[in-house]
């Protein structure tokens, strides 16, 4: 009974560790006033980059050195999600672009590019068959060294990759500096009231691009967590599923808050898989608890908008553009 | 003090501009259009090597190609139009529904559940009008919860309704699950034999009446949101909620009503792509298409008829790209790739419709 805890415990993190990614990243992108729909699409582009990445690397390496094989991907995969964010805030930011057309867009586009290219980089090479990255996917899986010697808390806890470690420091670093930080109060006020940031000499044009970037670079880390370390260097056709719709999800029942996220990521991980844990649960049953995550931030953002209470209102500027000339 | 006169204008300014000539206004589309084809051309030499001027060619012919080619073509233009126009009203008001997905899932989940119970026990009339109320009010049902949370307390609509979207999508697993006595998740062509529920060919066409509905649709709806008392209504609400309360438009009834309207459209594409198309349902069976629907309304500028020719460009560009990537073995996904850098493209150049930019001019204030 005690292992199957853990091991429900052990899946559910991670399971949640690609969602905090996104969820944190959309919380900052969020934060600025800009609703990203193009989250699913950017962790789609985050995982395909480091796989191109990994396999140039190990095509043309005969023995691929460990640094390298986790720096090369990691890179690839922050540039190219921050530059899909870059295009939705040149669109959105610069272009004055619709948001939800946007986003929906990047996310048709994004999650093209990862399925044609992880559908076809094999045959580039002149080879067949599925993706295969072995030996980096290995260096991303390696756990910390003594969680082998910690017993059942060791394996539960700490037998994770560096990257589940990493999701957990990134959301605390943003809560930190969205709480304590000047950053963070000129980032939430330009996400609440753009025109009183502007007018307070806040570089709203600039707040809003650094914070879409960085957000879809983050984002873009989950995609790398789920290719490198759950699935272990290889690619499936639209195997990532609708895990970045779940990481808006998040967002909504974390009350746009990182350091809730952290918690809140891994209870959606755990509703994502619980199914597989309850034992005599017939078939049908099994998509009807596949709904629940859904279904409690419908409940959650029903309660929030009924409830008014001010720290926990989405971003008032969400989703609307803001030029300074129309007023 | 000339030092400071210089750095009062800055080098780029940027002003709204009065409304464009119609004709300039196409010309800036169409140039963003033939710039997407360009750098599209540049992606597909760079991977595949192949002359895209006849990849291109190859994705007319995909389109067009045969009589067959071109009713798939039709078909699939006629559903993207459909959910389209479902979700322009509520645009109209700037009611972000992204919930179309799930509003046509349950829609024809309501048709295939009236199809697999009732099997041939109705006489065929009957059986259609009860196919389609079923999914009219599923619809319905299914625009309303975001809609009636959006009026009572404003919660977020955009949130909402996609949330929503995947409610439905396992909501009709389940029930497949359920239809399904061995466990499989395929559902199967409903009534195969005895045809019942299915809409039928008119002109031996198969396709034929579901396009005329659609096209029936379009035209009421161009009406309804040009004409009508209640299509102005929307447009008051969505341009000025504050300005609607204070010459008397019941806001609430508005979004309510407005909701209802966009989910029962929703409902009567569900109906049509279950009764009129597959004769099945899965949990794809809106295929992306309830997003797709809200570039297209938004890009035809919520004008029932533009929107024809936009959907019309994305059902191409999916269908052409399709065919190009069985011609030449290349992935399916290049069509999502092709779509999106086009749509990049055309989402960035209505900043150049609607906005002009001035250059600093060499003139300086008080001279």
């Amino acid at each position: 009974m005690l292992t199957t805890i853990a091991s429900f415990i052990n899946a559910a993190i991670i399971q949640g560790i690609p969602l905090l990614y996104g969820a944190t990243g959309e919380i900052i992108t969020e934060k600025s006033g800009n609703l990203n729909l193009g989250i699913p699409g950017i962790m789609y582009i985050g995982g395909i980059s480091g796989i191109v990445g990994g396999y140039i690397y190990e095509y043309y390496t005969p023995e691929p050195v460990a640094a390298l094989c986790i720096i090369i991907p990691l890179l690839c995969s922050l540039l190219a999600s921050a530059f899909m964010a870059f295009i939705y805030s040149f669109l959105t930011i610069t272009l004055r672009a619709n948001q939800n057309v946007t986003g929906l867009a990047l996310t048709t586009f994004g999650v093209g590019v990862g399925n044609f290219l992880g559908g076809s980089l094999q045959s580039f090479f002149g080879k067949s068959g599925s993706i295969s990255l072995l030996t980096t996917g290995n260096y991303y899986k390696t756990p910390l060294p003594f969680a082998e010697k910690l017993g059942l808390f060791g394996q539960t806890f700490l037998s994770f990759g560096f990257l589940a470690y990493l999701a957990v420091i990134i959301a605390v670093i943003c809560a930190f500096v969205l709480k304590k930080t000047r950053i963070g109060l000129n980032l939430r006020a330009v996400g609440e009231s753009p025109a009183t940031a502007d007018a307070a000499g806040i570089n709203v044009t600039r707040y809003k691009y650094v914070a879409t970037c960085t957000g879809g670079a983050i984002a873009g880390l989950g995609g790398l967590y789920f290719v490198m370390d759950y699935i272990a260097g290889a690619w499936t056709n639209d195997g990532f599923g609708d895990r970045g719709w779940l990481a808006i999800a998040i967002v909504i029942f974390a009350l746009w808050k990182p350091d809730l996220s952290i918690l809140c990521s891994f209870i959606f991980g755990g509703l994502y898989i619980i199914c597989t844990y309850i034992p005599g649960l017939s078939s049908a049953s099994k998509e009807l608890i596949k709904m629940l995550p859904y279904v409690v931030t419908i409940i959650v953002l029903v309660v929030i908008s009924a409830r008014k209470r001010r720290e926990n209102q989405p971003p008032a500027h969400l989703g609307l553009p803001y030029f300074r000339e129309e007023r | 003090m000339n030092e400071k006169i210089k750095h009062t204008e800055p080098l780029i300014r940027i002003s709204k501009r009065d409304d464009l000539v119609w004709w300039k206004s196409w010309l800036v589309r169409v140039i963003a259009v033939v710039l997407a084809l360009v750098l599209c051309s540049v992606i597909i030499i760079l991977i595949t090597g192949y002359n895209p001027i006849q990849v291109y060619l190859a994705m007319i012919r995909g389109s067009f190609g045969t009589n067959r080619k071109l009713w798939i073509m039709l078909q699939n233009l006629a559903m993207l139009l459909c959910i389209s126009l479902a979700v322009t009203p509520a645009f109209k008001m700037r009611f972000w529904n992204i919930g179309a997905e799930g509003q046509v899932l349950v829609g024809g989940l309501a048709t295939a559940a009236v199809m697999f119970y009732a099997k041939d026990s109705l006489p065929p009339f009957i059986m259609i009008i009860t196919m389609l109320a079923a999914s009219l009010a599923a619809g319905i049902i299914w625009a309303m919860i975001p809609a009636f949370f959006k009026a009572k307390w404003n919660t977020n609509e955009t949130l909402f309704t996609l949330m929503m979207n995947y409610v439905a999508t396992q909501l009709v697993s389940f029930f497949i699950m359920i239809w399904v006595p061995s466990g499989s998740s395929v559902m199967g062509i409903i009534n195969q034999d005895s045809q019942a529920g299915w809409l039928p060919e008119i002109f031996g066409q198969k396709y034929l009446l579901n396009i005329l509905i659609v096209a029936a649709v379009t035209i009421a709806m161009f009406i309804y949101l040009k004409y009508s008392k209640q299509g102005y209504e929307i447009s008051v609400v969505g341009e000025s909620e504050n300005t609607a309360k204070y010459i008397g438009i019941n806001v609430k009834k508005v979004i309510l009503r407005t909701m209802g309207l966009s989910g029962a459209i929703c409902g009567l594409a569900g109906f049509l792509l279950v009764s009129g198309t597959n004769h099945t349902i899965t949990t794809t069976t809106a295929g992306g298409m309830g997003f797709t629907a809200i570039m297209v309304s938004w890009l035809g500028k919520f004008n029932a008829v533009i929107m024809v020719l936009t959907s019309f460009i994305i059902v191409f560009l999916q269908r052409g790209a399709g065919e190009i990537a069985t011609k030449f073995n290349l992935n399916q996904s290049v069509a999502d790739i092709l779509t999106g850098i086009i749509l990049f493209f055309i989402i960035g150049c209505e900043f150049f419709v609607n906005y002009k930019i001035n250059f600093r001019t060499g003139h300086k204030e008080g001279k």
